[in-house]
């Protein structure tokens, strides 16, 4: 990447929760090129969408970013900048898609009005001229009759249209990024798979950059250049999206894999990591994913590893890159022994 | 608004309802006399119902048919007003509580608990005893200022609901500011039990302001609101049960019209209750399940 569209640096989101601080990112960073579609992935829980939120500073009380935390889009620092900025920033500059298309949109608007909306809110201009332009952006993300269509109201619109409906609105100011959190996750697989075709030919047609967060490697796998692996608010691994295929080095990336389901490879269960993802209120010592690893050993419980370089684009947070050795002894992980003790 | 007309009560309370509003307008032409002047004190006083008084004369021979007719007009505009009021200030109070939260929610819905915690016809009686002159604008603002406690409970509860929903956020993420969220997104959807609300706050309005004139702290004479009229007829009852009852049934029908037009505006309203209306005939008739839905199927 010549020059980054988004930096983030070291950003950290804590919830001052009364069961403690949860760190819910901590010290994340990452960048994101012109016209590149970047995949966030890990489990639930994992400070995923918490990260898109900072992106666009929609963190609510009692959750803040934290000072030394830096967000640099396109030479600024949206940590900086005033609520008042931050607002042109958000639809304008940076969109968002969120997961759930049934109830993102407002129910008591027309879904012409709520796009033609984002055009008043930041160009300003007449109502007919905003509504013209929604129609436009409907008929870009593929609705049918979108004259019609754009009169009628969330609920006359099946799933996958309103999802179409929501990237017209992330679309309508043709912003520098677009964050998809799960935009595929409530959709049916068919549905899913015109959607992510979407996203392709759009950010072909207007050069957006994409943060795409998923759980789906496999959406992952057919959408995007890049891949970044979040586990216990940081990232665990960062690599090419056919080099993390290939040769994924953290014993957690490779957990993710090992659990999709591969058409041709019968089993008769899926593959899945033991336990679950740790409160973020209380990270374990060491390598936070130690208790659920096949391999971890003493320097794991105790030495929280860096981010190893271990290729050129390549990044593990794992301290087999220093000890590969490790990697022919594995065992029942922690979790597991605990749970049988 | 079909689906008003087509419901069991809420079709007769909205012919009540303009009934009512239509005579409160055009009282005044439909009867010669102006229900303020007095007849005749020999000949007229309390004159049973006849073809010249419909609803018969009171204790100062006035046509009390004029006098319902012109209460009306003071009744239902009253009313009206006082309750515009109260929905304005319960629900700029309400949405700006349950939508910010936090400390200033508690501040504010503590100051509400402390206003309704005051009997409200006591504070009312209180305030226009030592106010003396009450015109009726004032009487607007004190029934209105003293009506929107309750508006503000209901606004916020709904507020509180509304803006966790995804659609606040996304609205956000899109760049909208907090006035315009509260505004476009949030006070429409708070906007259906506010209708009802206000609908079935007019009824009770209605009958407060009678009860205030009916002791004596209201409008008064020689205006004549229905509660003053009544008030008349009782201090001097003398066997005239039609000085009585007029009045009364006047208030009474009124507020209940109001109370059921609240009532079917609830049900038409309520998004649950229409899905409710949308399903029955289907089961009802136990017929294999058939796509009812004209829309078509198309694919996304």
């Amino acid at each position: 990447m010549a020059d980054p569209l988004l930096t983030v640096r070291d950003l950290r989101t804590y919830f001052y929760t009364e069961n403690g601080v949860a760190r819910s990112v901590d010290g994340v960073s990452f960048s994101v090129g012109a016209g590149e579609t970047v995949g966030l992935v890990g489990e639930s829980g994992c400070g995923k969408s918490v990260t898109a939120l900072s992106l666009m500073r929609l963190v609510r009380p009692p959750g803040r970013i934290e000072p030394g935390s830096a967000i640099d889009f396109k030479g600024r620092d949206l940590v900086a900048i005033d609520e008042k900025a931050m607002r042109a920033v958000r639809g304008a500059q940076i969109a968002m898609v969120f997961q759930e298309p049934m109830t993102a949109l407002n129910p008591v608007f027309t879904v012409g009005d709520q796009i033609a909306e984002v055009v008043r809110i930041h160009k300003g201009g007449s109502r007919q001229e905003a509504w013209r332009r929604a129609v436009e952006m409907l008929e870009v993300v593929g609705i049918p009759s979108p004259e019609q269509r754009a009169h009628e109201y969330p609920h006359q619109l099946s799933g996958g249209m309103r999802q179409r409906v929501v990237i017209a609105m992330a679309l309508v100011m043709n912003p520098a990024l677009i964050i998809a959190d799960e935009p595929t996750t409530a959709l049916d697989v068919t549905i899913q798979a015109q959607i992510l075709e979407l996203l392709r030919e759009l950010q072909a047609k207007f050069g957006t950059s994409i943060l795409l967060i998923t759980h789906d490697l496999g959406v992952v796998a057919e959408t995007v250049s890049r891949v970044i692996v979040m586990y216990g608010g940081e990232i665990v691994e960062e690599a090419p999206v056919e080099e993390l295929f290939k040769n994924a080095h953290h014993p957690y990336t490779q957990g993710l894999l090992n659990a999709m389901p591969q058409v041709g490879h019968e089993r008769d269960r899926l593959a899945t990591i033991p336990g679950t993802v740790p409160p973020p209120t209380n990270w374990p010592q060491g390598c936070r994913f130690h208790d659920r690893c096949s391999y971890a050993w003493e320097r794991c419980l105790v030495e929280h590893p860096p981010l190893y370089q271990i290729g050129e684009t390549h990044t593990s947070r794992c301290h087999l890159a220093v000890e590969p050795d490790r990697r022919a002894q594995p065992h029942t992980p922690f979790v597991v022994q605990e749970a049988s003790a | 608004m079909r689906r008003l007309v087509a419901h069991p009560t809420g079709r007769w309370a909205i012919a009540v309802i303009v009934l009512l509003a239509v005579s409160a307008i055009v009282g005044p032409w439909l009867t010669s006399y102006t229900g303020v002047e007095q007849l005749d004190i020999v000949a007229l006083k309390n004159a049973p119902p006849s073809w010249a008084h419909p609803f018969g004369t009171d204790q100062y021979s006035r046509d009390l048919l004029a006098r319902v007719l012109r209460g009306a007009r003071i009744s239902l505009l009253v009313s009206l007003l006082a309750v515009t009021l109260s929905i304005v200030l319960g629900a700029t109070w309400g949405l700006i509580a349950g939508y910010f939260g936090g400390v200033l929610d508690t501040v504010m819905m503590r100051v509400i608990d402390a206003f309704l915690s005051i009997p409200r016809v006591l504070l009312l009686v209180a305030l226009m005893t030592v106010l003396e002159q009450v015109p009726l604008w004032l009487l607007v603002l004190l029934l209105g200022g003293t009506g929107w406690f309750g508006v503000s409970r209901l606004v916020r509860a709904e507020t509180l609901s509304a803006r966790e929903q995804p659609y606040v956020e996304a609205a956000r993420a899109l760049g909208a500011s907090h006035t315009r969220i509260l505004l476009q997104h949030l006070l429409p959807n708070v906007a259906a039990p506010l209708i009802v609300a206000a609908t079935l706050s007019i009824g009770n309005t209605i009958v407060l302001e009678a009860g205030l004139s009916f002791l004596g702290v209201g409008a008064r004479e020689p205006t004549p609101s229905w509660g003053s009229v009544f008030l008349g007829a009782v201090e001097s009852y003398a066997g005239n049960w039609w000085a009585v009852l007029f009045p009364g049934l006047a208030i009474v029908v009124t507020a209940l019209a109001f109370n059921m037009l609240g009532d079917a505006l609830r049900d038409v309203l309520d998004p649950r209750q229409v899905h409710l209306a949308h399903r029955l005939p289907d089961s009802a008739t136990a017929l294999p399940v058939v796509q009812r839905d004209p829309r078509p199927t198309a694919a996304v």
